[in-house]
């Protein structure tokens, strides 16, 4: 059934991505247009953003916070053993989007950080020269392949996604390697499976990574909350702006922040 | 008798200028105004102290009118005179007790002023790294400095880790004009209540 959706909803990206190349004159004009994104069901979305919001509050929030007391090398070493996990799905992203040099850097920091890391719990990878150039997944990669972003809507608990994230996310679960040795513990044509793993370790992997996120980034949310006059249409921008700069795998705003509309504001 | 007079005069004239004018220099600007932030922001000063600094370090440092019109998008062409005096006033108030809010929770920020990049005669984006604690990671923080007239640069957008809080802010006022039919009157009310709470 998922298999079934999948292939229906890459079907339909297909005709996305040929409508946005038949559109675009270069990555560059691609990388700086305007990332505003039409709301398809907005009242939907913000109704699922209260939702969000309240159990941010009732639940994450305060785990967050509980997970913010631990002595801060755990916290840092547990968020190191995610994200060497994490960089698995990365590598697949890497390969489909030809990137051969992150790839190259990718398996070399998994390589050192499982082995000479102790199970990616340290980092040395980055001490050796093999900087972490940020995450994947296949919803950049879709992007990269020139897909829209589509319609932006808000999905119950998983938060903010548009068109194109959102079957990346589907698209993920079939190239995360985490994924697939997890949910297939028997060996299967001697590919994939493990009888050591479950399903529940990829949801333990998978929601101490949220957690050690939530917990990095509690002041700013909290910021955020006390200065936005809609904090909606604030983390939309947010997030749209974030995804389109992961896309262009650009460290630098003058790369995908779009300068055309600071120009006609001339003040002295 | 006059020449101490004028020795005087120029003392206060030249003591003055340097407590008040920043450098013309875009990165020295920057590294100028983070050293400043820097002594506002120890943690033994009180909320109100910081407060009361920092909006007067804004008031000096950016270009306010610039990202209030950037903030009201298309919609700016729209307001009569009077409308957009009224908006004016409501933006600033409104600014500052954001950016002032934003920022007294902080104390002893360690800014690392990094590099620069000329975009253009009017644009300079400075490059600085807000070094990691053991609470929050390290942050990436460009300044958009506006430099039509190089003699006074002034800040139009901080972009944090490649999000701009202009363009942010510009977006969400879209949006509460919008969802109000495109009454801006309606964005002036929302700013009121931000003020007043």
């Amino acid at each position: 059934m998922v298999k079934k959706v999948f292939y229906i909803l890459c079907l339909s990206l297909f005709f996305q991505i040929s409508t946005a190349n038949a559109g675009s004159e270069g990555s560059e004009e691609l990388s700086k247009s305007n990332n505003s994104a039409e709301e398809c069901f907005e009242g939907f979305s913000r109704a699922m953003f209260k939702f969000n919001h309240g159990l941010d509050k009732v639940i994450f929030k305060p785990v967050a916070k509980g997970y913010r007391a631990l002595p801060a090398p755990i916290r840092k070493g547990t968020g190191n053993a995610v994200d060497n996990l994490r960089s698995l799905l990365t590598l697949s992203n890497n390969l489909l989007q030809g990137d051969l040099d992150r790839a190259g850097n990718t398996v070399a920091r998994f390589g050192i950080n499982t082995t000479a890391g102790i199970l990616g719990f340290f980092d040395p990878a980055t001490k050796l020269g093999f900087e972490d150039q940020g995450k994947e997944d296949f919803g950049q990669t879709l992007g990269t392949w020139g897909a829209d972003s589509g319609c932006y809507f808000v999905l119950p608990v998983l938060g903010p996604t548009t068109t194109r994230d959102a079957i990346g996310l589907v698209g993920n679960v079939f190239i995360d390697p985490v994924y697939q040795i997890t949910h297939n513990t028997e060996i299967r044509n001697g590919v994939v499976g493990n009888g050591n793993y479950s399903e529940h370790n990829y949801y333990y992997y998978r929601t101490t990574g949220a957690v050690d996120f939530r917990a990095k980034n509690i002041e700013s949310f909290d910021s955020l909350e006390e200065n936005s006059i809609d904090l909606y249409a604030s983390l939309k921008s947010l997030y749209l702006q974030n995804r389109k700069q992961k896309i262009a795998n650009s460290t630098s705003s003058v790369e995908t922040q779009d300068d055309s509309d600071w120009e006609e504001i001339d003040t002295n | 008798m006059k020449k101490i007079f004028f020795i005087t005069i120029f003392l206060i004239f030249s003591l003055t200028q340097k407590s008040y004018g920043y450098s013309s220099d875009p990165k020295q600007f920057i590294s100028e105004i983070v050293e400043e932030a820097k002594g506002i922001l120890v943690e033994s000063n009180t909320k109100e102290f910081k407060t009361k600094k920092l909006s007067e370090m804004a008031l000096k440092t950016v270009d306010i009118k610039g990202v209030a019109y950037y903030s009201l998008g298309k919609y700016r062409k729209e307001l009569n005179d009077e409308q957009l005096k009224e908006y004016m006033l409501l933006f600033e108030k409104y600014f500052l007790k954001s950016f002032t809010s934003r920022l007294t929770d902080y104390s002893d920020p360690k800014i690392e002023v990094l590099s620069v990049e000329i975009l253009n005669p009017k644009y300079t984006i400075v490059k600085s790294l807000l070094l990691a604690t053991d609470k929050k990671p390290e942050v990436k923080i460009e300044w958009r400095v506006y430099t039509k007239n190089p003699d006074k640069p002034l800040i139009r957008d901080l972009i944090i880790e490649g999000l701009s809080l202009a363009r942010t802010q510009k977006e969400e006022f879209t949006s509460v004009i919008e969802s109000n039919d495109g009454d801006v009157t309606k964005l002036f009310i929302t700013l009121k209540e931000f003020i007043a709470k």
